[in-house]
């Protein structure tokens, strides 16, 4: 009998034992779930790519954007999420000995414009006010779909902005400058309507952590190519195209992600250790306490690659025959044919009749406030002076 | 009999669905063709046009099955009304003093001019949004149109395709000629295209070749044309057209001899499956010129003559669509060669070094008959240094005549004369053979002006620096270092007290 009751005790110990173990597991699962769901939030991903610098010797900053352009798109952003602004045509302008391409390499080695790129802003178009817009998203009813940041709250956007830069402030095309406190308030603009998950944006140019001082918006990780009060240089110069091709910091970025692929779990960290001193000449630097993840657990693909959910099915669909479509409106046309009478084309140069022709007279409108106030004024005070005995000569 | 019948009927319930598909063209078709010709200058144009045309009345019927046709152009031709667009996008300028009158040209820069519907209520509303559409697809800053660029022709710019009636009304145009053409307005062009650079002639749509041209121009038209010979019914027709220039020394590296693997790098492989024409035109009109040959290379299948542009043209017609042209083993990499007869020519040119040796330019021309041969040279003018400049620059500096010597034939035979028995004006020059003389001529000499230098600019700074830094330098210095005291004026010098001796003897109070 105690036997029996040791013997269930045990048995009874050893089924709690299990259940417990049991239950860890399943609660272990539980926990990895849970932190994949914490994981990466976002749904979709976009890409604000702006290129500030006009002129020919800045030659460098379009080859900047350009590259990151292409990483992005290699890794998987389609175009449709990607804004791109360049302040200048450098790969057909009349100075480029090899017209239709952007090198980032000398001895041209790599062509980052490639043979399938779409600008949506360009030349005059990028302005502050056009990219502050498109940020917010505040933009003409008008715009095209193709210039417009249609992101949500579940978005991810990169934002990589390059060009001429200072303490606080960055060039757009040698006329006007965007400040880090407007930049600060844009990003605040955009958390507000939850436009963005999370943002990561990076710049390249001098004084470059200057502009990322000022953020105050959660869900931000900015890195930046130069401290304040460093200036970040440009790469390699290349003879037969006689300008420097590409900056260092951005030179050395594109040289990380070209080893990146979509299913690469590299993280922010290795991003941050990009380009030392010794390389870039000046320190890079990144700001990370505005981000709630800690960057280890950011994947670089989080940003510069896009989530693509994929469904497969093994259903067969069957399509509409063809043929029916086309049936059903042939027979409409054969209808109306005999009950129209022949259209004509039009005369190209019709001499006479443009010499006959009488010009439009433009639709007359009645004279405006302004206009009838002023002679209500006149003849009111050429009755006062004069008197009303005047008027008899009228009437 | 009555088992026949219902035979019969059967059969031909069998084939009514399929008889107006196999009888009938499809609702859409694309035609595509490329033309190249060689311009007189050397270089050689090439023209793609491919045109989708759509049997369908947009403005009745909601349609929502696009094939061939593009749906972004399609629902914008339903969306604002549009009876006629045409856009185009064109870097350099045709020069038809040597090349020949073009085919169709285009403002530099972007051009677009519409037609709308009589429908249509607020015109420049439609046009505003529609310039903002189009910027969106194409990647251009077509938004910049508005009412400073745009304006409404009165009397040219009549529609291309079906019009019964013309109001100018309706009708905007605008040019933008500050805009860059480049890859991504090539793009979204390509992408337009059925067959979308993946097979038939677009396959030779690369960037990196059509940019590195004298002239490129690529256009989008859209216009209403008759469906049929009575011309009752409208269709769409789009058309693609895009015109380069290949330059002879660019591209073609100084020779004359293309190919389509020189011009495109690439060579056609295989016909767009989605075209019901697909045709390659080469101009070989001018077959003897200059006594040059062309040789086409493969040999044409046939020939086309027509009178195009005033001109009667004969063109070498390539169908890709024949098997026997074109099939997986064999890549169609049409070749132009131009054969010329050996030339009796013979040019020297020396360069010139600064302060070291002049230009030496020789030249043996044989001038043809009943003609005006004008040979002239370019020359820049260094700049000199001020020590080079002789006394009198305002005058100009001369550049030497140039020497002509030429062997005119004679009207009448000379005979070899004896130096010593003849007059001295007849052997001045050896005559070798009697049916020619020899002249030696000596054009003008050239005065040139160069800029010249202000000499007395050093003079004018000297003085002026001098006295800026006398006047303002000085006095500051002296106001500075120099003290000042009070003098006692001096009693008087020797004329003073002259004057008061006189003054004395005169009676008068003294100074």
């Amino acid at each position: 009998m105690a036997a029996t009751y040791c013997l269930r005790l045990a048995s009874t110990a050893l089924a709690a034992l299990l259940l417990l173990s049991f239950g860890s597991l399943a609660a272990s699962q539980i926990e990895d779930q849970a932190e994949q769901f914490f994981r990466s939030g976002h749904t979709n991903n976009w890409a604000v790519l702006v290129c500030t610098s006009r002129f020919w010797f800045n030659y460098r900053h379009v080859a900047n954007t350009l590259s990151v352009y292409r990483s992005v798109k290699r890794l998987g952003i389609p175009d449709s999420h990607i804004v791109l602004m360049l302040a200048d045509d450098m790969a057909c302008n009349p100075r480029n000995p090899k017209p239709a391409t952007v090198f980032s390499h000398k001895n041209m080695e790599l062509n980052v414009y490639g043979d399938d790129v779409e600008v949506d802003y360009r030349s005059y178009e990028v302005t502050v006010e056009n990219f502050l817009r498109v940020l917010t998203g505040r933009i003409p009813p008008s715009t095209p779909r193709s210039k417009r940041l249609l992101s949500d709250d579940r978005s991810n956007i990169l934002i990589y902005m390059t060009g001429h830069g200072g303490n606080g402030f960055l060039k757009f095309q040698d006329s006007e400058e965007i400040t880090n406190i407007e930049l600060a308030d844009a990003f605040e603009q955009m958390w507000q309507k939850r436009r963005y998950n999370e943002l990561l944006f990076i710049i390249d140019t001098c004084q470059g952590a200057s502009m990322y001082e000022r953020f105050y918006s959660p869900n931000i990780m900015a890195l930046a190519s130069s401290q304040v009060g460093e200036d970040s240089l440009s790469h390699q110069p290349d003879p037969a195209i006689g300008v420097h091709l590409m900056d260092r910091y951005t030179f050395y970025v594109l040289e990380f992600l070209e080893e990146i692929n979509p299913a690469s779990q590299t993280n922010m960290n290795d991003l941050f250790q990009v380009c030392p001193k010794s390389l870039c000449v000046s320190t890079p630097g990144h700001r990370t306490d505005l981000f709630q993840r800690d960057p280890k657990n950011v994947l670089i693909t989080d940003f510069f690659g896009s989530v693509r959910k994929v469904e497969i099915t093994t259903e067969t669909i069957s399509l509409q025959q063809y043929s029916e479509i086309m049936e059903s409106s042939y027979k409409e046309d054969q209808m109306d044919e005999e009950l129209i009478e022949p259209l004509k084309y039009a005369e190209q140069l019709p001499v006479a009749q443009i010499i006959h022709q009488k010009p439009k007279l433009k639709d007359w409108h009645p004279p405006g406030g302004f206009i009838l106030g002023l002679w209500a004024l006149i003849i009111m005070v050429f009755f006062k002076t004069y008197g009303i005995k005047h008027m008899k000569f009228i009437f | 009999m009555a088992a026949a019948m219902p035979v019969a009927l059967v059969v031909l319930l069998l084939l009514w669905p399929g008889g107006p598909v196999l009888a009938e063209a499809p609702r859409d078709s694309l035609r595509e063709e490329l033309v190249i010709t060689p311009l007189p200058s050397g270089d050689v144009a090439a023209t793609f046009q491919f045109r989708t045309r759509w049997d369908s009345e947009l403005q009745r019927e909601g349609v929502s099955h696009y094939r061939l046709f593009p749906k972004a152009l399609g629902q914008l031709i339903s969306k604002y009304s549009l009876r006629e667009l045409h856009l185009s996008f064109t870097q350099g300028f045709w020069r038809t003093r040597y090349w020949g009158p073009p085919f169709l040209q285009a403002p530099s820069g972007a051009e677009l001019w519409v037609w709308f519907q009589e429908t249509v209520t607020d015109v420049d509303k439609s046009w505003k949004e529609l310039s903002n559409i189009l910027s969106g697809i194409f990647c251009a800053s077509l938004n910049f149109i508005d009412s400073t660029n745009t304006v409404t022709p009165t009397a040219s710019f009549k529609p291309l395709g079906l019009a019964n009636d013309t109001d100018h009304y309706f009708l905007r145009y605008a040019v933008l000629p500050r805009e860059v053409v480049c890859t991504e307005n090539l793009t979204p062009w390509k992408k337009l295209l059925p067959c979308s650079s993946k097979a038939g002639l677009s396959v030779l749509l690369k960037a990196d070749r059509l940019f590195h041209t004298s002239y490129h121009s690529q256009a989008v038209h859209i216009r209403p044309v008759c469906r049929n010979a009575r011309c009752t019914s409208i269709s769409w027709e789009l058309r693609q057209t895009l015109s380069v220039v290949f330059d002879a020394f660019i591209t073609g590296q100084g020779k004359k001899d293309w190919s389509l693997f020189r011009m495109f790098s690439r060579t056609l492989t295989e016909p767009c499956p989605l075209a019901s024409e697909s045709r390659v035109y080469v101009d070989i009109t001018n077959y003897s010129q200059d006594n040059e040959t062309l040789e086409v290379n493969p040999p044409p299948t046939t020939t086309y003559q027509d009178v195009i542009l005033g001109t009667r043209r004969t063109y070498a017609v390539y169908d890709l669509l024949d098997t026997a042209m074109i099939n997986n083993s064999r890549n169609l990499n049409l070749q132009l060669k131009w054969k010329k007869p050996p030339e009796n020519g013979y040019i020297h040119y020396q360069p010139a070094q600064d302060r070291l040796q002049p230009h030496l330019l020789e030249m043996l021309i044989q001038l043809p008959a009943n003609s005006v041969t004008k040979v002239s040279i370019q020359f820049e003018r260094a700049l000199l240094k001020w020590t080079e400049y002789t006394p009198d620059p305002n005058h100009g500096f001369y550049v030497s005549p140039s020497v002509l010597s030429a062997l005119v034939p004679s009207v009448v035979a000379a005979k070899p004369v004896n130096w010593e028995e003849s007059p001295l004006f007849n052997t001045l020059f050896p005559v070798s053979d009697g049916s020619s003389y020899f002249v030696r001529l000596y054009t003008e000499p050239l005065l040139v002006n160069l800029p010249t230098p202000d000499f007395s600019m050093p003079y004018n700074v000297i003085c002026l620096t001098c006295t800026v830094v006398a006047v303002c330098y000085g006095s500051f210095y002296n106001l500075l270092t120099r003290t000042f005291h009070i003098e006692e004026p001096s009693t008087g010098g020797l004329a003073k007290r002259l004057a008061n001796l006189i003054r004395r003897t005169r009676g008068v109070p003294p100074l």
